[in-house]
């Protein structure tokens, strides 16, 4: 029998994943970056237009609240949604051609960064507005306890949407119908410019959950462990048919809102502090420590993460644009309905 | 069925008929479920649902709390991954809290993520004036849905219809937005029975004629079928289409019509400017029906005001038989 003592000083991720699922984690946690940094670059190069929200930093919350996932379980995601795609098992060379505007793209050129989706992989799309997704989500939880599939669905959503309409109605809906479904809230300090303190009437956004008769837990965002603990604990109620919970997930987001954020709302303090407090750093020491990972394996991860991402761009350069007269299509799922 | 002889045609009232066709569409498949607000043992604040809830359950007759843009985007979701519901909004000037929903959701999903999903979900919408309700429960609204690519928009005006539209909805795999007049409700008309589907983005002929094509939409039908046979009675022979889709809509019905006739008078509930009317009409001028037409294009509409709670006040602001009369007459004699 192994001693409760010590099982309980071992992190919960250690305890609860095999070795290769955290080796995974950690893989799409460098994917997941390097993605971003690889969009960033892409972008100053002119190679993608319009905008982008970068979720460097948060991908522990991302990779973490996934982990207990399968396929058939569903996402809903928000505009900082790259990390919650690749958590997901999206392919870097669809999301990249996405961005490029491309065809061969996971939305063939008419969605972009912002509705990138993988419904084969229960990824049912970030989304443009803010709180968008939360009935959404609810939604899918609905169909899956009619239908009886046994999913669960992840709905991700920021600080920002915690004062939206949506938001309220969401839980409430969910918990009087008690269904599958996990709120994550990725509480990264700003809804656009404009702070929580200065939003939100609450203390904590998990603090709401009361009012809607769920569990509410909050958590350090950028520990992926404890991402991990409160998401899993979350999903299995779900499982077991228990209704909705309610996680915020405490995180920041390293770079502004968008491209056109010149940071004129935080100090550069405040900035440095929290990319101190790398969630790709601390999840590396978690596996080196545990004896998982050497510095090398790591070293490799990041280095297989770069050549990953590499590829995906050249698939997306070297991609067919979609046609100007095929710009109707897919309005309607029978076509001769677009006149 | 040959050694059937029915001795007379059965009539439904349109709420009854609408009850009829979500009762075989639920017979049918598990899949369909009503959503909306007092769905449920109350009956619909119009008595649309009726004992649904009895039959079927509350599992699959669910009634929502207050929560418009809630129970909406449950609806989007719930049609994105498996079921086919069919939502209520019981007036349909509540979906303006769920626009967002409707417009940026339902309607744009499938572009969005360039045909990777369908969005399979019916919406019924209470609609119009006639009521005694004002200015918030009184709108007709099928145009503002109808500036919405990605939406089907439909205005039944006949119980015969809006069974048959229902189902065809409910086979389509696209949002389709059911605008249903109020007054209609208790209106008894000829429903065929069993399961059959009204073709949608079609419009019908109600009455043909000669003189003047009158093109209308959901109660106006009725009040311009009624002008058709006074005018009769003076000589004037119109033709009355009934345009049922607001979206897509049947073009080539209308300008084979206004080619024969030469003469268009559009009339419907909705607010004048910028209305169904406003499309028709640029429609036909911008095709070559243009060139046959021998008077000015009449669209006669909703005033520019809020619905009024008066009752005379409230008749004054849609569109009359009297009303569509007179536009007819001018029109023929060349007065405008």
């Amino acid at each position: 029998m192994p001693d409760t003592q010590l099982e309980q000083n071992i992190p919960y991720a250690i305890r609860a994943y095999s070795p290769e699922q955290l080796t995974d984690a950690l893989r799409k946690m460098f994917l997941i970056r390097k993605f971003e940094e690889g969009a960033e670059d892409s972008y100053t190069r002119g190679l993608i237009h319009g905008t982008m929200h970068l979720s460097i930093g948060q991908e522990a919350s991302a990779v973490g609240s996934c982990m207990s996932l399968t396929d058939e379980d569903k996402i809903t995601s928000t505009h900082r949604g790259h990390g919650h795609c690749v958590a997901k098992n999206a392919d870097l060379g669809k999301m990249f051609a996405e961005f490029f505007g491309k065809e061969t793209g996971y939305c063939k050129g008419r969605g972009g960064s912002m509705h990138i989706a993988d419904p084969a992989k229960g990824n049912l799309g970030a989304n443009g507005i803010v709180g968008g997704g939360l009935p959404i989500a609810v939604g899918a939880a609905l169909s899956a306890k009619r239908l009886g599939t046994g999913a669960v669905t992840i709905c991700f959503f920021g600080d920002g949407a915690n004062n939206e309409g949506a938001f309220h109605e969401s839980l409430n809906i969910a918990s009087v119908w008690k269904l599958p479904v996990v709120f994550v809230c990725e509480n990264n300090k700003y809804g656009m410019s404009t702070s929580t303190e200065r939003s939100t009437a609450v203390r904590n956004i998990a603090d709401r959950a009361v009012a809607y008769s769920m569990p509410g837990r909050t958590v350090d965002g950028n520990d992926f462990s404890a991402v991990t603990e409160a998401v899993d604990a979350a999903v299995a109620r779900a499982r077991r048919g228990e209704g909705p919970s309610l996680i915020e997930n405490l995180t920041y987001r390293w770079r502004g809102h968008s491209k056109s954020d010149r940071n004129r709302y935080r100090t550069k303090e405040e900035i440095s502090d929290w990319m101190g407090r790398d969630p790709i750093v601390s999840m590396s020491r978690l596996l080196v420590d545990h004896g998982i990972l050497t510095n090398d394996g790591v070293a490799a991860l990041e280095t297989e993460a770069e050549q990953v991402i590499k590829d995906a761009i050249e698939f997306a350069a070297a991609s067919p644009y979609p046609k100007v007269e095929e710009v109707t299509r897919d309005v309607y799922t029978v076509q001769e309905a677009a006149e | 069925m040959n050694a059937h002889t029915p001795t007379a045609l059965r009539e439904l009232s349109y709420a009854e008929a609408i009850r009829e066709a979500m009762d075989l569409a639920m017979a049918a498949d598990d899949r369909v479920i009503l959503m909306g607000e007092d769905i449920g043992v109350y009956g619909g604040a119009f008595q649309v649902t009726g004992d649904l809830v009895h039959k079927y359950g509350t599992d699959r007759v669910m009634d929502t709390p207050i929560s418009e843009l809630g129970g909406a985007g449950v609806a989007v979701g719930a049609a994105l991954t498996g079921l086919r519901p069919i939502f209520e909004f019981q007036f349909s000037d509540f979906a303006a809290l769920a626009m967002e929903q409707i417009v940026n959701q339902a309607a744009k999903v499938r572009y969005m993520l360039g045909g990777a999903v369908s969005v399979p979900l019916v919406m019924r919408f209470p609609s119009g004036s006639g009521t005694g309700a004002a200015a918030q429960h009184s709108q007709s609204l099928e145009a503002w849905l109808g500036h919405v690519p990605g939406l089907k928009v439909v205005q039944p005006s006949t119980p015969e219809d809006v069974k048959g539209m229902l189902l065809a909805a409910l086979e389509d795999p696209d949002p389709v937005m059911i605008f249903e007049h109020k007054i209609l409700y208790k209106m008894k008309g000829h429903v065929p029975e069993g399961y059959y589907t009204t073709p949608i983005g079609k419009a019908a002929i109600r009455r043909a004629g000669k003189d003047v094509s009158i093109v209308a939409t959901s109660i106006m039908v009725h009040k311009a079928l009624a002008a058709a046979e006074q005018l009769a009675g003076e000589g004037i022979d119109a033709e009355v289409i009934d345009l049922r889709t607001v979206r897509p809509m049947d073009h080539e019905t209308v300008l084979a019509s206004v080619r024969k006739t030469g003469r268009l008078v559009c009339v419907y509930e909705g607010v004048k400017t910028l209305g169904v009317g406003a499309e028709i009409s640029a429609m036909v001028a911008e095709s070559d029906a243009f060139d046959f037409l021998d008077a000015p294009i009449v669209r006669l509409g909703g005033a520019e005001c809020p619905v009024p709670y008066n009752p005379e006040l409230e008749k004054a602001v849609v569109p009359q038989t009297p009303d569509i009369v007179e536009a007819v007459k001018n029109v023929v004699k060349g007065r405008i």
